[in-house]
């Protein structure tokens, strides 16, 4: 893949040879980069996961076959390891719209999250310039709370400080639509509406480099434009965007590569037009 | 612990040990040093882990006072259940073990003495249980947001800090009521639950850890929580069943008081009230598990900072 990812950039590649190395310890985070500089390496990354709960169909979980095991000695079978993505390398430039595809159960939720730095690599390692986000705070709010509160714990479990939230609340509800239910639990919200609040709170923050994980497809029409726009305006903020859709029209619209991955390694690694057209094939 | 540390020992080391290095190029670790880059996932050192959690500090107030706002928000008297609910525990407590089973014969004002020790040693259950919980439970939390980890445990201790303060109003009115006079020495309640919330948030670190990997622990820890309260004096008097009743040995008795809920339970008893027999040298072994756990705790906490979250 490394191969692929050289002969897609090589004239930045040579273009940056030249500039001197800067200093590998925790050098502070260099000013605006010249376009085709490195901004996320994926090592040979695997990720395994462990799924609890998963049987076959000869050991029921009973507890007399439970105690069979202990006595046999044979560890947690109830334990299955996943093996989600399976050595994945590549290399991401500032300026890059990366869109990831692939089938359901391919990976990419869980290749984002690790480039994100939230799931530990089993094996290699993922280098970024900055720190990588994803969007997304749903994990962080509560449903019996009211919508303040959640634009409020939201806005906290992001990282910001309270003047920052003071600032943005207003920004949070105008851009929700919600009007006056922000007083309302969110658990009293449409299903619709708690989507507006989730992406309105979500988006409402600046970063480096942006995960998003099907996060387009929310709200009505009226909405889907707001999102839209407002992913437009966070790319050209951002250094680098990742988004994993299955909606292809998003990724070819807004995406200048696109990774395939498949069964946890990438299949092919390229501009949107070959990448996608092969895709479609399957 | 079923992760194989090596695997960590190899990701650390550069994640390249048996993998295939893009042959004729260059490797794409040197390619990231040569820009500066950096891990994704590195465990920070301990003095900027605590100061990145202390800049989380609005977080883990607001996730704290969150959970517990809406703990109670689906019933109909909803914040009052604060007060109500240990108010009620004290009720049932004074009913089983002051008038049934009669614990009360050799202790002078036993409802104020039961009472202390059933709120004091509440708080630092509470605290243990939820934060073994606090990663395996969030563990969606955890696969989202970027924070150190070590918010979570330390927004349910604070969680139940919270709680506390509700109930040591209602103790020191019920104190009040049984008729012990206000004392100098109340000055020292404070003292005593600072000493008690370092321990707590100590204890819960070490289990958050544990309960992120060993699953059983959700299944265990009530019998073993039993097992602490039953033999941390809340019902009776150390001295008085182990040495005086079953005339065991007095180390028995001291090793005994040396069990941090049972010390920081007898130091708010010597601080409240006055017909209770200080026991000296009780608040050396408060301070010391204060510090001890403490100390243990973060740095217990913090060396598993990259791994939680795998599940």
């Amino acid at each position: 893949m490394a191969e692929l990812t050289k002969e897609l950039f090589p004239v930045e590649e040579s273009q940056q040879a030249p500039k001197p190395p800067p200093a590998p310890a925790p050098a502070p985070a260099p000013a605006p980069e010249p376009k085709g500089t490195p901004t996320v390496i994926v090592d040979d990354l695997h990720i395994i996961y462990r799924v609890y709960g998963a049987t076959t169909d000869h050991e029921k979980g009973n507890a007399a076959s439970a105690l069979l095991r202990l006595v046999r000695r044979q560890g947690r079978p109830q334990m299955k390891e996943v093996h989600a993505v399976k050595g994945v390398s590549f290399v991401a430039y500032h300026g890059d719209a990366i869109g990831i595809v692939g089938r359901n159960g391919s990976g990419k939720s869980t290749l984002l999250r690790a480039i994100a730095g939230l799931l530990p690599p089993h094996k290699g390692a993922v280098y970024t310039d900055g720190q990588p986000s994803l969007l997304g705070v749903n994990a962080a709010l509560m449903r019996e709370l009211t919508g303040e509160r959640n634009i409020v714990l939201g806005c906290y479990a992001m990282g910001m400080n309270p003047t920052q939230v003071k600032d943005k609340f207003d920004d949070i509800v105008d851009f929700s639509g919600i009007g006056e239910f922000v007083q309302f639990p969110m658990s009293t919200y449409s299903s619709g509406m708690g989507a507006r609040l989730r992406f309105a709170i979500a988006s409402a923050k600046t970063h480096d480099v942006l995960l998003i994980d099907e996060a387009l497809a929310t709200g009505d029409r009226e909405f889907k434009r707001k999102s839209q726009e407002r992913i437009k305006q966070m790319r050209a903020e951002a250094g680098t965007v990742f988004l994993v859709a299955h909606n292809l029209d998003v990724i070819e619209d807004t995406c200048n590569r696109v990774i395939w991955l498949h069964k946890g390694k990438i299949r092919m690694d390229g501009d949107p037009e070959t990448v996608l057209a092969a895709y479609n094939k399957g | 612990m079923s992760q194989p540390e090596s695997a960590i020992a190899d990701a650390q080391a550069g994640g390249r040990n048996g993998g295939t290095p893009p042959r004729g190029k260059e490797p794409l670790a040197k390619l990231a040093q040569r820009y500066g880059l950096r891990r994704a996932i590195a465990r920070p050192s301990l003095p900027v882990y605590l100061r990145q959690l202390w800049e989380r500090r609005h977080f883990i107030k607001t996730y704290a006072t969150s959970r517990n706002v809406s703990k109670y928000s689906n019933s109909m008297l909803g914040q009052l259940w604060q007060i109500l609910t240990p108010l009620l525990n004290a009720l049932i407590y004074w009913l089983m073990f002051g008038l049934i089973l009669g614990a009360s014969n050799d202790i002078t004002n036993y409802a104020a003495f039961l009472i202390t020790g059933m709120f004091v040693f509440t708080y630092t259950q509470r605290s243990v249980t939820g934060g073994a919980k606090s990663i395996s439970g969030n563990l969606s939390l955890i696969r989202a947001l970027h924070f150190p980890r070590a918010a979570l445990p330390l927004a349910y201790t604070i969680q139940e800090l919270q709680q506390l303060l509700i109930s040591m109003g209602i103790l020191v009115g019920l104190v009040l009521i049984t008729q012990e006079p206000v004392t100098v020495y109340w000055l020292l309640i404070p003292v005593a639950l600072i000493l008690q919330s370092c321990f707590n948030v100590g204890a819960s670190l070490v289990l958050a850890r544990v309960g992120a990997t060993a699953r059983d622990l959700n299944q265990l820890l009530p019998f073993i929580m039993r097992t602490w309260l039953y033999t941390s004096g809340v019902f009776f008097s150390i001295q008085d069943k182990v040495v005086e009743s079953a005339n065991f040995p007095q180390w028995i008795a001291d090793v005994m008081y040396f069990n941090p809920a049972a010390a920081y339970i007898e130091f708010m008893r010597d601080i409240l009230i006055q017909s209770h027999p200080p026991r000296p040298g009780i608040w050396i072994v408060c301070v010391f598990w204060a510090v001890f756990a403490l100390f243990f705790g973060f740095w217990y906490f913090w060396r598993a900072e990259e791994r939680y979250g795998r599940g």
